[in-house]
């Protein structure tokens, strides 16, 4: 490992780790633009040098590794003055549209201009001018005008999406980046490529011109799209409730995590937030009656809709309720679904996955085949036994008449594997069918009671990842309307069944199945900190590729 | 002084071309010795000979060598630089055209020596003729048994890939020539790794330039210590100048590097019609401008290094008293920005921004400070990027302006030049093409 001096601080890095990791690992910030520690390095944009003590000249420090002995300066006069320099060429044919730029807020440019430029302008020649706003794929805009040819978008088409659409074309102050022919930025990855463009070259379809953002609070968060979890922020709109046609979601971020998703997410994770926002959302408890021909709905206050259920629930034996419960509910969810479902009440028609209409997608990035980001947690909480049929056999029991109540999680059984006709008349025979989600659906259309529960980012809890990684996520706006978490619905529920049950928190009720399952034991909020920790039988992920901070 | 050709030996033979031709002068003599002496030998032989690289950046060619990892997995390649595109250099066409068995007599030796089985030559696009005949000659020494399976009937294998570039000056880097041959966008790679140890497909590899390895034969048939002779205490041997603009007689001159750029002029019949000499250029057009007044300098490396400009590619470009110098800045700062392959920022952005002040100046628009502008932007770039090419362009944007400032200031102070009052305020128009 070796040992070097940057900035009069001593390290040891391990072998093959290059300067900005090196002072990076010591809080020294090497301003760059080309280097991102997931891609090869280029060493084109030439912002990141550094002196190298007896060096004749600053050298750049992405592609120079750190050695024994090495005496590394990253604020001399004539490094300041490089930089100062290097930024000026990188403006030279920059078209300063700043106050009509997305990136504006979050651009390199004008970090970088304001903590390492400040020079004079002097460059008085008109600039070059290449193609504005050319959609180059289902989710990317391009300005070849704002880029300044780090090449990191080309980088990552060539080595992590291995999809190669991207070049850099012509020469000189010319070249631009563009598609080859025939192609389209249309792979599973392709909004990275936004995050890692430094400018505003590159900019989200689905973002733009929807917030400024300056304007956004940012939380972090767990992917629900799939099992691999990969590590998200949401970003929300609060402060400017007129903007982005009233979303509060604006855009999810992928967050490093070093174990699950590095830098990245793929593009249905990305932008698979819709639902939170949503028409469909479910605001408000709403008991649905047939009166004649047509059904009645109306809605309800929370008070009313508990007590409906509790009363129905105690009004025949365990083996006449039945509940599908979900992989994409929580851990704590899970565990106070089991509390009260399978401990109080003694249900045992009971399941967790239904069968995908569709197989699920999967690659060898990040994609999982399970759609779902909780599958893992539900096995491991004793729920899911791995039988395929657990499911169709709450469905059977329907159909046969033995269940009074069906408690339907989030699911829209009408949107499976199973013929839809064979569901709906399952569902027509069963007296008093609940469900219980954040968006509407055909099931919930169906239902006799209908409670509505937080969206994932409208509250905090954990996922058990497809690795047997838990990882938290948190709160980043309100739940919408009347809208609750769900343990905090089975929570009001077992109030009403007369359990003494406080509300508490999610924390308390993960630290509650942390102490009674094995698998959890050991783990807390606390120790899963940021990125999660593995299950103690279960095998930590190993995300490919190598080291590096985040970026 | 004019000493015995060494390496136009043959130019003015015009059966050098053929095999039977090349052979009656002695060639394939000098590979045969090469074999008998063995790699070791002819490296120490060439080490003797002060042989520097003759492409552009002066290298002692057996240094260059010995860099090749000793140890190794895998092949090591020879790559033979014919991407002659300095402006003003036009020597290795005439290797080319005229001796092309010389060239590949040069590879042979070159090859055998780091033990090399495969080798490259990456011929400029534009060089159809010389491309043509040098292609005839390899055929000729492919089916003479020089280059295969048993070259001169021995055991060492060799075959050569004639390799045809498509018109960019920066594929004359070698690292950007290296690229381009694997197939990749012509840009020049980061060192390290250096060619020597990952060059060409991965592998260890030399890149030498054709009049390099035209020397080789000469060296071991006469001796490391008899081209050592030839030249300065620290280069070696004659080479080819290529001398153009304003003089009587243009074309290829051999002289040992020890002449002095007035000799040269001298040789090439001095600048005609009875005008004054104002400038010249001693190494392409990447060398720093010398006044009439500082050409009594050897045309040596250390020599015109030590005159604050290079030796370069020997390409000497003569410019008399009726040249406008902010012209000529205009002219090569077109070519920079043209040529510049966009990959590092500096050379990208500033070979454009200081065409585009060039041309500025020239339609009469320039402002004072342009001139500062020019030195400034470019005396910061220097060293900043990934090859030399930016480096390269430096040397005519400072000398150009330091040394004829007072004819910038004119263009700048009254819109029109001093030197050709006739002459339209700006001459040249049109953005680069690309």
């Amino acid at each position: 490992m070796p040992k070097l001096v940057i900035d009069g601080k001593a390290t040891e890095v391990p072998a093959g780790t290059n300067l900005i990791e090196a002072a990076r690992g010591l809080g020294i910030e090497i301003p760059h633009y080309c280097y991102h520690p997931g891609l090869p390095v280029a060493g084109a944009c030439r912002l990141c040098m550094v002196d190298l003590e007896k060096a004749p000249r600053p050298t750049i420090a992405c592609n120079t590794l750190a050695a024994d002995g090495m005496v590394v300066l990253t604020e001399t006069p004539r490094v300041l003055d490089t930089r100062r320099s290097v930024m000026e060429w990188h403006l030279v044919n920059h078209p300063l549209d700043c106050p009509v730029c997305d990136q504006a807020g979050e651009c390199w440019l004008q970090i970088y201009y304001m903590q390492h430029g400040l020079y004079a302008p002097r460059m008085i020649d008109d600039k070059v001018h290449k193609p504005k706003a050319v959609p180059i794929g289902p989710h990317v805009m391009l300005d070849a005008e704002r880029c300044i040819l780090c090449s990191r978008c080309v980088r990552f088409c060539d080595t992590v999406s291995g999809t190669g659409e991207l070049g850099i074309f012509n020469r000189g102050d010319h070249s631009e980046i563009g598609l080859f022919p025939g192609t389209a930025l249309d792979n599973a990855y392709s909004g990275n490529v936004v995050d890692i463009c430094p400018v505003g070259a590159l900019t989200d379809r689905d973002f733009r011109f929807q917030a400024r953002v300056w304007y956004l609070d940012r939380a972090k968060s767990v992917c629900p799209g799939c099992a691999r979890g990969c590590n998200i922020e949401v970003h929300t709109n609060t402060k400017r409730t007129h903007h982005a046609q009233g979303r509060r979601v604006v855009r999810l971020k992928p967050r490093f995590n070093p174990d699950v998703n590095r830098w990245w997410m793929c593009d249905a994770g990305r932008y698979g937030f819709g639902d939170v926002d949503a028409p469909t959302r479910l605001v408000a408890p709403a008991v649905r009656t047939a009166a004649g021909e047509r059904p009645v709905e109306r809605s309800v206050e929370w008070s009313e809709a508990v007590a409906l259920l509790a009363g129905e629930l105690q009004a025949g034996g365990p083996a006449t309720i039945g509940a599908i419960l979900s992989p994409g509910l929580p851990n704590e969810d899970l565990w106070l679904a089991r509390r009260l479902l399978v401990e109080t009440l003694g249900v045992r028609t009971l399941a967790v996955r239904t069968p995908p209409r569709t197989p699920g997608d999967a690659d060898n990035l990040l994609i999982v085949a399970d759609k779902h980001p909780n599958g893992r947690g539900a096995t491991l909480l004793g729920l899911e036994t791995g039988e395929a049929d657990a499911s169709a056999a709450v469905l059977e029991a329907a159909r046969n008449g033995q269940l009074r109540v069906l408690w339907v999680f989030g699911q829209d059984l009408l949107d499976t594997a199973w013929p839809e006709a064979d569901v709906a008349s399952a569902l027509d025979r069963v007296p008093f069918l609940v469900y219980q989600g954040p968006n509407a659906n055909r099931t919930s259309a169906r239902a006799h009671l209908v409670l509505p529960s937080a969206a994932w980012v409208e509250r905090e809890g954990t996922y058990t990842n497809v690795a047997g990684r838990v990882q938290r996520f948190w709160r980043a706006v309100a739940p919408l309307g009347a809208a609750r978490a769900d343990w905090e619905i089975l929570a009001e529920v077992a109030r009403a069944l007369g359990q003494a049950w406080r509300p508490g928190r999610a924390e308390h009720l993960f630290r509650e199945l942390a102490a009674a399952v094995p698998a959890f034991a050991g783990l807390s909020y606390r120790t899963l900190g940021d990125h999660g920790a593995p299950v103690s039988n279960g095998t930590p992920t190993v995300a490919p590729g190598g080291a590096g901070g985040p970026e | 002084m004019t000493p015995e050709p060494v390496l136009s030996r043959n130019f003015d033979r015009l059966d050098a071309q053929s095999l039977a031709g090349y052979r009656s002068t002695g060639g394939y003599q000098a590979l045969r010795k090469a074999f008998e002496l063995g790699p070791v030998a002819i490296a120490a032989e060439v080490k003797a000979a002060n042989l520097r690289g003759l492409g552009g950046a002066g290298f002692p060619t057996a240094t260059k060598w010995g860099f090749i990892p000793a140890t190794r997995k895998g092949p090591v390649y020879l790559v033979v630089n014919a991407d002659e595109g300095e402006p003003g250099t036009f020597k290795d066409r005439y290797i080319l055209e005229r001796d092309p068995h010389a060239l590949i007599e040069g590879m042979l030796i070159a090859a055998f020596t780091i033990g090399c089985h495969t080798s490259f030559i990456y011929i400029r696009g534009e060089y159809v003729r010389p491309w043509r005949i040098f292609s005839a000659a390899l055929a000729e020494a492919e089916a003479g048994g020089l280059v295969g399976d048993h070259v001169l009937g021995s055991d060492f294998a060799h075959r050569i890939i004639v390799h045809r570039g498509a018109g960019a000056y920066i594929c004359g880097e070698e690292t950007g020539l290296i690229s381009s041959l694997e197939g990749y966008k012509g840009w020049p790679k980061l060192k390290p790794p250096f060619p020597a140890i990952k060059g060409a497909f991965g592998q260890p590899t030399v890149v030498n330039n054709v009049e390099t390895l035209a020397s080789l034969p000469p060296i071991l048939l006469r001796s490391g210590a008899w081209f050592a002779g030839l030249g300065t205490k620290s280069q070696g041997g004659t080479r080819l100048y290529s001398v153009s603009g304003h003089v009587a007689r243009p074309g290829v001159y051999e002289a040992p590097v020890s002449i002095t750029l007035r000799q040269l002029l001298d040789r090439a019949g001095g600048v005609p019609g009875g005008r004054a000499l104002k400038a010249v250029v001693p190494g392409g057009s990447s060398a720093a401008v010398l006044r009439a007044d500082e050409i009594d300098v050897t045309m040596d490396v250390d020599g015109l290094r030590d005159a604050g400009t290079m030796a370069g590619s020997a390409g000497v470009v003569v410019m008399d008293d009726t040249t406008c110098i902010p012209e000529a800045l205009y002219v090569v700062a077109r070519f920079y920005a043209h040529e510049s392959c966009g990959q590092c920022t500096p050379c990208r952005e500033c070979t454009g921004w200081i065409f585009k002040i060039c041309g500025r100046i020239l339609a009469g628009k320039g402002v004072p400070t342009d001139p500062d502008t020019i030195l400034d932007v470019a005396r910061r770039g220097t060293g900043t990027t990934i090859c030399a090419f930016y480096d390269g362009a430096i040397g005519p944007y400072i000398s150009y302006v330091e040394k004829f400032r007072a004819e910038f200031d004119h263009h700048i102070r009254h819109g029109a030049c001093d030197v050709r009052p006739g002459a339209p305020a700006s001459p040249l128009t049109g953005a680069t093409a690309h």
